[in-house]
């Protein structure tokens, strides 16, 4: 004979079922789940105007170049205690370099630190070079990273996520899914919802990274990905986080996760 | 530098100049402004200057005809920082006829002429390209003076959305 | 100090009239924005640049705040004969940034006409 289920109980397996299945949809993303697909992934050039477009194809031209120039020449320049250039060791970036900006940030074994590669050109000029350092944002430091990212020029984006790298990856992911600022908004609800759709004249992009360092048309003069990510924070009105935040590096990453397979792409202007 | 003028066109100029001076209102650090052109309007008074008030400065009774010149800027600029602008003068540029100097003229920037070229019958050609700043939307003025001393010029209305001179982080 | 850079046809013959490209790295600070750091950063922009050949000055310009930061000058000059080409300019703070460029132009041709 089955005992009377009593109203009471019924509730209580109802909402001990509701509450379960909210865990289960409410976990974070499987690292697996993209919201783009790989074969929807698309450059922000896809987004932006004529006018960008002939300046970024302008071989001469492009603004971005005179850094490039610059680049080139600071490989060969011997710096610091060492007496070295970087072209002492690394030789060409055609061979040395190519492929480095497609993986990263990646963890720098010695620190077990996310770097980015701004940080991994700093630590080397001081550390290998034993040279003055390079402020975050600085020409030379914007210059080199220009530089040493064209090497990987149109290679696919494959960053690692696996081991130490892991938990870097989600919480950059957690970031980007999370309300933030005055505007209450997550990145995701622009970049990954409404990609295309306009935002008074502009079209919103997919926030893609491939394109960094960019040159920036609205800051005049080429910009690290650190510095728009910052400033996407100024978009939607909240507190932006110092420079070198751990934050920058862990979004970095994870939006490199995120466009796996698009090519690097410099250099590059941008609004 | 200046082309060559009357003394009597040469004084209303000066005199244009230095009262002009004086309105500065935002500040320019530097009291030797090699180009006395390049002077900051008087932000007080903040309305669109009208084309009168734009070629005044340049265009002193002289002949000045709207012909002849080929401005071309994209009807909507991306951002105000970097606007592509090209211009073509019709002119044979021999020795005989030629333009001497092309004015770029803004309606809403805080100084209004963004470039003058000095040009001649080497050139071949009175063409020619640059990048301006806009801070807003505005109209843009090509003034070109011919060597006979008479002006030519033309116009173009620009939206931007994204204006220079405004800083955004 | 800054880096320019130029571009000219690969080939020139005399009596060509051909363009030339010259970007010029400079900030154009305008004097009305600020840094990262939230300073004012002071009015420093090119007051004239020329084109010298031939011991003549053959292209001037004299920018304002209203020239984009790291401006492109495009224009034409007519090609007589070979010479060096000396850009030089002048920015507020009394930097002089030159570059220079051995143009190379190529007799006409009896059988060809030359372009304009």
């Amino acid at each position: 004979m089955l005992l009377p289920i009593t109203a009471l109980k019924r509730c209580c397996v109802f909402w001990g079922l509701a509450w379960l299945g909210m865990l289960v949809f409410a976990a974070p993303l499987h690292a697996q789940q993209r919201l783009i697909a790989l074969d929807k992934l698309q450059s922000g050039l896809a987004f932006t105007g004529p006018e960008i477009l002939d300046l970024q194809a302008d071989d001469f031209a492009n603004p971005a170049l005179p850094a490039m120039d610059k680049g080139a020449k600071l490989w060969k320049q011997v710096a610091g205690k060492s007496d070295k250039s970087c072209q002492s060791c690394h030789g060409e970036t055609s061979a040395s370099m190519k492929g480095v900006a497609t993986r990263y940030p990646a963890i720098d074994k010695a620190s077990g630190q996310l770097f980015n590669l701004e940080d991994r050109i700093r630590q080397c000029r001081q550390k290998n070079q034993k040279a003055s350092e390079w402020p975050l944002e600085s020409d030379e430091l914007l210059a080199m990273t220009l530089f040493v990212t064209s090497a990987s020029n149109g290679m696919p984006i494959k960053a690692s996520v696996e081991g130490k790298a892991q938990s870097h990856f989600e919480a950059g992911q957690k970031i980007f899914m999370t309300r933030q600022g005055q505007m209450n908004l997550a990145c995701t609800q622009c970049h990954d919802q409404r990609y295309g759709i306009k935002l008074f004249t502009d079209k919103l992009s997919q926030g893609q990274p491939n394109a960094y360092p960019a040159y920036r048309i609205e800051w005049q003069r080429l910009a690290s990905l650190e510095r728009r990510l910052r400033f996407c924070y100024t978009g939607v009105k909240a507190e932006v986080p110092a420079w070198g935040h751990k934050d920058m590096r862990d979004i970095s990453l994870y939006l490199m996760w995120r466009a796996q397979g698009l090519s690097i792409e410099v250099p590059s202007v941008r609004k | 530098m200046l082309p060559s003028l009357s003394r009597r066109d040469y004084l209303i100029r000066f005199l244009q100049t230095t009262v002009g001076a004086w309105g500065v209102g935002v500040g320019l650090t530097n009291a030797q402004d090699m180009s006395v052109l390049g002077r900051v309007q008087d932000l007080s008074d903040a309305r669109l200057r009208n084309f009168e008030e734009m070629v005044a400065p340049y265009v002193v009774r002289q002949t000045m005809k709207h012909e002849g010149v080929t401005l071309s800027l994209p009807m909507l600029a991306d951002n105000g920082h970097l606007v592509p602008l090209s211009l073509k003068v019709d002119s044979p540029m021999t020795e005989a006829s030629h333009v001497t100097h092309i004015y770029l003229i803004s309606q809403r920037n805080p100084v209004p002429l963004m470039a003058m070229f000095v040009l001649g019958p080497w050139n071949g050609r009175a063409e020619l390209s640059m990048r301006v700043r806009l801070s807003g939307t505005q109209m843009v003025v090509a003034l070109a003076r011919l060597s006979d001393g008479t002006f030519r010029y033309e116009t173009q209305e620009v939206v931007v959305t994204e204006a220079a001179c405004i800083d955004n982080g | 100090m800054t880096t320019a850079r130029l571009q000219v046809p690969n080939r020139i013959i005399e009596g060509d009239v051909f363009k030339l490209r010259l970007l010029v790295q400079h900030p154009m600070d305008s004097g009305f924005l600020r840094d990262l750091e939230g300073v004012l950063v002071k009015r420093n922009v090119i007051r004239h640049l020329q084109c010298i050949l031939h011991d003549k000055e053959v292209f001037r310009v004299e920018p304002t705040t209203g020239t984009s930061a790291n401006p492109l000058f495009e224009f034409y000059l007519r090609a007589t004969h070979s010479g060096e080409l000396y850009f030089r300019w002048v920015d507020d703070k009394g930097y002089i940034g030159e570059l220079r460029h051995n143009l190379v132009v190529e007799p006409a041709n009896q059988s060809q006409a030359p372009k304009s």
